[in-house]
């Protein structure tokens, strides 16, 4: 591939403008479905359009003693983590800028946007932020390694760090939804913690700390930053749907045409999406604590058990 | 980590009107916590004392958007007591269904913002859309959704129609089988369960030494409710339980509350049904002779009580609210010591606070232990130095 096909797969499809058009289009589903459980009638399809737009033409403002500096290149930095997220992922068939190990280095380019809910938080000077960022992060120390060993499982399985191969395994061995589905139920539970999503919204907890980290980003950063966890959504969806769903391979045919590849892919993570927006509309809000002993009680030793019995087939030879 | 204070309110998104706390947390716990009342102090009992009877009721409706007519009925009755005159049973049965009413959509107010603040929103949504059954009853009963304007001394302003018995039986249909749901709900959702139960906890001692009235005193087992202890309207004749709970946390008040609107339901019924024919006002006086009544009503959030003095003119001598809201505050102060910060929604709006209701002044000189009163000018003069900082808070 020349440098300028991989300008145009970086910047335009299905790099940049295509992923930011479909990180609005999640968000409109999210709001849509939600709003269809709860009997509102919801947004129409271009709001989160509009709503991004809006927010770029209004007024930034900093706190007081805020470090006006780190507040304005935070969202930018998740933004672009996400983004080369989403760039290593195979979603047309095997991605030009995918390489072996490529699936930790996306998963922890997905870690990035809650670190910088952190430093956001610190760097806004006011209770609420700092604890809201202090709840992020401490929610990151508990979800993460659980999420993580779920994620390693099928690169385990398939015997390769690249998503491209796990792809090229499932084609050949079957979906490891079938024989994984611990691991796959964690990854959502770690997904939804992730993107602070009820009822793991507690950073955010909008009647405790007003937004959480987010409180005092205005204008053009609170429009990035929530493009960025759109996004996030997308690519954490379409994760989901490369490495437990078989990403865009057909039964069959292994390598579909590009086009319907793509549409596979999408297709699967919107379902993803669909379980994750469900479970949003269908909780409250957990406690610190209580989300602590859940994701110490049940999610570790869940994804921890997974692994074993992963290690334990492939090393007594079987599939 | 080292003591931070955190601010809530007086404007913060969980609170609906303005109060302010001060919490004292270390990390998530919650070491003390200072209360702010009072931002909004609305001079009602004083203006109150400048209106005739008649004109004194639609004031005191406006005291609560959520129980105005628990003000009104608990003031009519308490002044009808006064002239020595007895409403005619239709009225009484009237105000009876309106005040069960009341009690229903705000117990379902109440479930939704329960539901809020614990960030289930889908609970919100549901309960505040089928509280619309109940405010189209009103609405076709009273001609007004909040505001009904249905007391007036001697009686009420307006019969039921038939028509209007009949559609409302129908929407009772409907809103029976949603309460079926929200009590599953509340009792099964994991989430709420995990969020209510255990929280806020009030023993039965506590509750009965700070004074807590209403769903809040019934969730700690306490067996108190007005409408049965001193009965009044058309109270006496129709059957219901009162429920209490003995867990005396969030969970035990919303299993109160859950189980009051079946109840409230099943009031509504009785009344309907056995609704007497006949007048819906007897003639009241224009003056009242002198006297000092203490009125007590059963309203949606507690016992609220009225204390009429009467000094033989048509307006009252003095008129002192005592809201529900007041009696429970000192519980919410009581519970929230251990808990965590994110609670704090919880256990305030387990109460059910309707604070602006519950304002008042009062100027005490502490050392002296006497009660002075300030004019106009002085408390104006008093109101700008405090807010330009010239003076500190006392």
């Amino acid at each position: 591939m020349d440098a300028l096909s991989t300008l145009f797969y970086a910047l335009v499809f299905p790099g940049f403008l295509f992923l930011a058009s479909l990180a609005l289009l999640f968000q409109y589903v999210d709001r849509k479905v939600v709003a269809r459980v709860q009997g509102r009638i919801g947004p129409p399809l271009l709001q989160p359009l509009a709503d991004f737009v809006k927010l770029l033409g209004k007024e930034v403002i900093s706190p007081e003693g805020s470090d006006s500096r780190v507040l304005s290149a935070a969202p930018l930095v998740a933004l672009a983590a996400v983004f080369a997220a989403f760039l290593l992922m195979p979603v047309l068939g095997p991605s030009p800028l995918g390489f072996t190990g490529d699936l930790p280095v996306a998963l922890y380019l997905l870690t990035l946007p809650t670190v910088i809910m952190l430093v956001v938080g610190f760097a806004s000077k006011s209770a609420y932020t700092s604890l809201g960022g202090a709840r992020a992060v401490t929610l990151l120390f508990i979800y993460e390694v659980p999420f993580y060993l779920a994620l390693l499982a099928p690169a385990i399985a398939a015997g390769s760090w690249s998503m491209g191969a796990i792809v090229e395994w499932q084609s050949a061995n079957g979906l490891l939804v079938l024989s994984q589905p611990l691991a796959l139920a964690v990854a959502l539970v770690g997904l939804q913690a992730k993107l602070e999503r009820a009822p793991f919204d507690i950073a955010e907890a909008e009647t405790e700390l007003i937004a959480g980290p987010w409180t005092e980003l205005t204008g053009r950063r609170l429009a990035v930053m929530r493009l960025s966890f759109d996004a996030a959504l997308v690519a954490g969806c379409v994760l989901v749907a490369l490495l437990f769903l078989g990403g865009g391979a057909l039964p069959g045919d292994p390598h579909p045409y590009w086009l319907v590849a793509v549409a596979v892919v999408l297709l699967k993570a919107f379902l993803v999406a669909l379980v994750l927006i469900v479970v949003r509309a269908a909780f409250g809000r957990l406690r610190v604590d209580q989300f602590s002993s859940f994701g110490w009680r049940v999610l570790a030793p869940a994804a921890v058990l997974q692994v074993f019995v992963v290690l334990v087939t492939v090393g007594g030879g079987w599939p | 980590m080292a003591e931070i204070m955190i601010p809530i309110g007086p404007q913060h998104p969980a609170l609906k009107e303005p109060v302010n706390f001060k919490v004292f947390a270390e990390g998530e716990i919650i070491t003390r916590l200072e209360l702010d009342l009072s931002y909004n102090h609305r001079g009602i009992e004083k203006a109150a004392e400048s209106r005739d009877f008649t004109r004194v009721v639609p004031l005191l409706e406006r005291i609560c958007g959520i129980c105005s007519h628990s003000h009104t009925t608990n003031f009519v009755k308490g002044v009808e007591e006064a002239m020595g005159v007895t409403p005619p049973p239709r009225a009484q049965y009237i105000r009876t269904l309106i005040a069960e009413l009341e009690r229903l959509h705000s117990h379902m107010l109440w479930l939704g913002v329960g539901g809020h603040e614990i960030g289930f929103n889908t609970l919100l949504m549901w309960t505040w859309r089928d509280r619309e059954d109940i405010q189209d009853t009103l609405e076709e009963m009273t001609g007004n959704r909040v505001n009904y304007g249905t007391n007036k001394v001697g009686g009420v302003r307006r019969d039921l129609t038939q028509d209007q018995i009949d559609r409302a039986h129908k929407r009772f249909d409907t809103l029976e089988e949603r309460f079926q749901g929200y009590a599953e709900m509340a009792t099964q959702n994991p989430t709420i369960r995990e969020r209510f139960q255990g929280v806020g906890k009030l023993t039965r001692e506590q509750a009965l030494a700070l004074g807590t009235v209403g769903p809040t005193a019934r969730a700690s087992g306490v067996d108190s409710d007005i409408r049965r202890d001193d009965p009044y309207c058309a109270y006496p004749d129709v059957k219901f339980q009162v429920v209490t709970e003995e867990s005396g946390d969030v969970f035990g008040r919303t299993l109160v509350r859950v189980r009051e609107m079946m109840e409230s339901l099943k009031i509504c019924r009785q009344l309907l049904a056995d609704l007497p024919e006949g007048p819906i006002a007897a003639k009241a006086p224009r003056t009242a002779p002198k006297a000092d009544v203490i009125s007590r009503y059963e309203a949606p959030r507690g016992e609220l009580v009225h204390t009429i003095l009467t000094d033989g003119s048509d307006h009252v001598a003095r008129l002192d609210i005592r809201t529900p809201t007041l009696a429970n505050w000192t519980s919410v102060a009581a519970s929230l010591p251990g808990a965590h910060l994110a609670d704090i929604p919880v256990v305030v709006a387990a109460i059910d606070p309707c604070l602006s209701c519950t304002s008042r002044v009062t100027v005490v000189d502490i050392h002296g232990r006497k009660p002075a009163s300030y004019s106009w000018d002085e408390l104006r003069a008093w109101g700008i130095d405090r807010h330009a900082g010239r003076r500190r808070r006392s």
